[in-house]
């Protein structure tokens, strides 16, 4: 379980962030939704610490996150896997090399053990025979499967995402949700997902954080957006003429 | 420009720290020994044996005394390659080359969001990004300016042996006249700290961009220059330093 409490953050005069307090559960997919601009990419890098937060702090199953030295936090680090808007794999790296990067950095497997662990979740990301591609050679939805796949080969406690649908086509997006939704489940994970794509706050969210202007605005589950009476967060959800017609 | 220093402080701090991964470092070096040093063989080489030539040229053709001996040629060339043209002059073009390539590489893994990719896995993403490539440029470019002076110095031999302006063994004894082996010594440490120079200035404005295509390519403008700037400043402390 992952629970902020109280952040706040700014860029200079500009306050993006307003004593934002929200809980992640495990086993979830837990979303994070709001419109461009809203804070929540803020809110996902101050939680894995890639922004330092002014004031609060962010727990990790007990483990007070933002306030420990770098080293302790390079250790919590190795329980956390992240797939990037863009995917993020190493240019120079083959698919193969990138899953098993971490494996590498982290662990004292044998070549064998990590070439069957790489391979298992390549499988378990549907891209069984793609070890020898490189990044160049694929497409967005097999950037992001190789991402995802490369999260997972530490066994992460916590899994993030941010926008793992943009750019991609409905059924592409539907396939990368439904990935993360099933591993989510299967080991258990913390994922937290940063989206605005309704589809999959409807599909996949267990539990949903609204972020509106920098604050917590509405928090519940897919079937409590359904019913919601908040003006600001089915401004954003129903905002076309077909999900208003859903709704 | 002292946030800068300060900035650059810090990350150096971050850089010059034991390696995450003992194995990873040694094949991260090997790498670098190959894109840093062994890729710029082509262009020193080049470059070295024109500049030796030219210089050889142009001091006989400002030597037109009896009274200064021919072998001044091949002195005058040797100095000059030993003391200046091989460890200044090549450590600009590889300023050029290596310093505009690792703001570059490094920049676009930054708006990539590569480096995050490394932070969030618990990388220390400057010291397994930058560490290997400084060794690799401290170890390698002393072997490049090394071979640069000798293809200087035959360049120049070759320039004068083909246009006949003087004799192979006027200028072979000019090569071997006052030879002070400190000069070699002067020439490497000004290699090793023009190569420290390079990567980590190079280095630090490839890591410390945000944006897109653009800033890359600003940052990779701002490296050359910057690091430039900096071999010319450091090469006369230096010489104050170590020739006076």
């Amino acid at each position: 379980m992952i629970e902020v409490r109280n952040i706040s953050k700014s860029f200079g005069d500009k306050q993006v962030l307003k004593d934002v307090s929200v809980r992640f559960d495990p086993g979830k997919t837990n979303l994070i939704i709001g419109q461009s601009g809203s804070g929540k990419t803020v809110l996902m890098k101050c939680v894995v610490g890639l922004f330092d937060i002014d004031s609060g702090e962010v727990d990790f199953d007990g483990r007070i996150y933002s306030s420990m030295k770098i080293s302790e936090k390079r250790k919590i680090r190795q329980e956390l896997g992240m797939l990037f808007q863009g995917g993020a794999l190493f240019d120079s790296l083959s698919v193969q090399q990138n899953v098993m990067f971490p494996l590498n950095m982290f662990t004292k497997m044998s070549a064998k053990e990590k070439l069957d662990r790489v391979n298992f979740c390549l499988e378990r990301v549907k891209l069984a025979e793609a070890n020898n591609l490189m990044p160049s050679e694929l497409s967005g939805g097999m950037i992001k499967r190789v991402a995802i796949a490369r999260a997972i080969s530490l066994n992460p406690k916590y899994l993030f995402c941010d926008e793992p649908n943009s750019g991609l086509d409905p059924k592409t997006a539907d396939t990368i949700d439904d990935l993360i939704s099933e591993i989510t489940r299967e080991f258990n994970i913390t994922t937290i997902i940063n989206t605005h794509d309704m589809n999959s706050v409807l599909n996949i969210g267990d539990s949903i954080a609204f972020i509106y202007e920098g604050n917590l605005w509405w928090d519940g589950t897919k079937e409590d957006v359904m019913s919601a009476s908040n003006k600001e967060l089915n401004d954003f959800i129903f905002s076309t003429e077909l999900t208003k017609r859903i709704k | 420009m002292f946030r800068h220093f300060g900035s650059y402080l810090v990350l150096m701090f971050q850089v010059f720290r034991r390696p995450d991964k003992a194995r990873a470092f040694w094949k991260q070096l090997l790498v670098e020994f190959q894109s840093l040093g062994v890729d710029s063989l082509g262009i020193v080489a080049i470059i070295s044996v024109f500049m030796g030539a030219v210089v050889a040229l142009q001091t006989a053709f400002n030597i037109d005394s009896p009274l200064i001996p021919a072998y001044t040629v091949g002195f005058t060339t040797r100095q000059s390659i030993i003391l200046e043209f091989s460890p200044t002059v090549i450590s600009l073009i590889l300023a050029g080359k290596v310093g505009s390539r690792i703001a570059s590489e490094i920049g676009t893994m930054r708006v990539t969001e590569q480096i995050d990719a490394l932070q969030i896995m618990g990388v220390n993403s400057a010291n397994y990004l930058i560490f290997p490539k400084a060794v690799a440029a401290m170890l390698f470019n002393p072997i490049l300016i090394i071979i640069s002076m000798f293809l200087g110095i035959f360049g120049g031999w070759l320039a004068c042996v083909l246009t006949g302006i003087i004799s192979s063994e006027d200028f072979i004894e000019g090569i071997r006249a006052w030879f002070d082996p400190f000069s070699i010594t002067y020439a490497l440490i000004k290699t090793v700290v023009f190569a420290f120079l390079i990567v980590t200035v190079s280095s630090y404005h490839g890591y410390r961009i945000s944006g897109g295509a653009l800033e890359v390519g600003r940052a990779s403008t701002k490296a050359v220059v910057y690091s430039s700037i900096l071999i010319i400043i450091f090469n006369l402390i230096l010489t104050q330093m170590l020739l006076t």
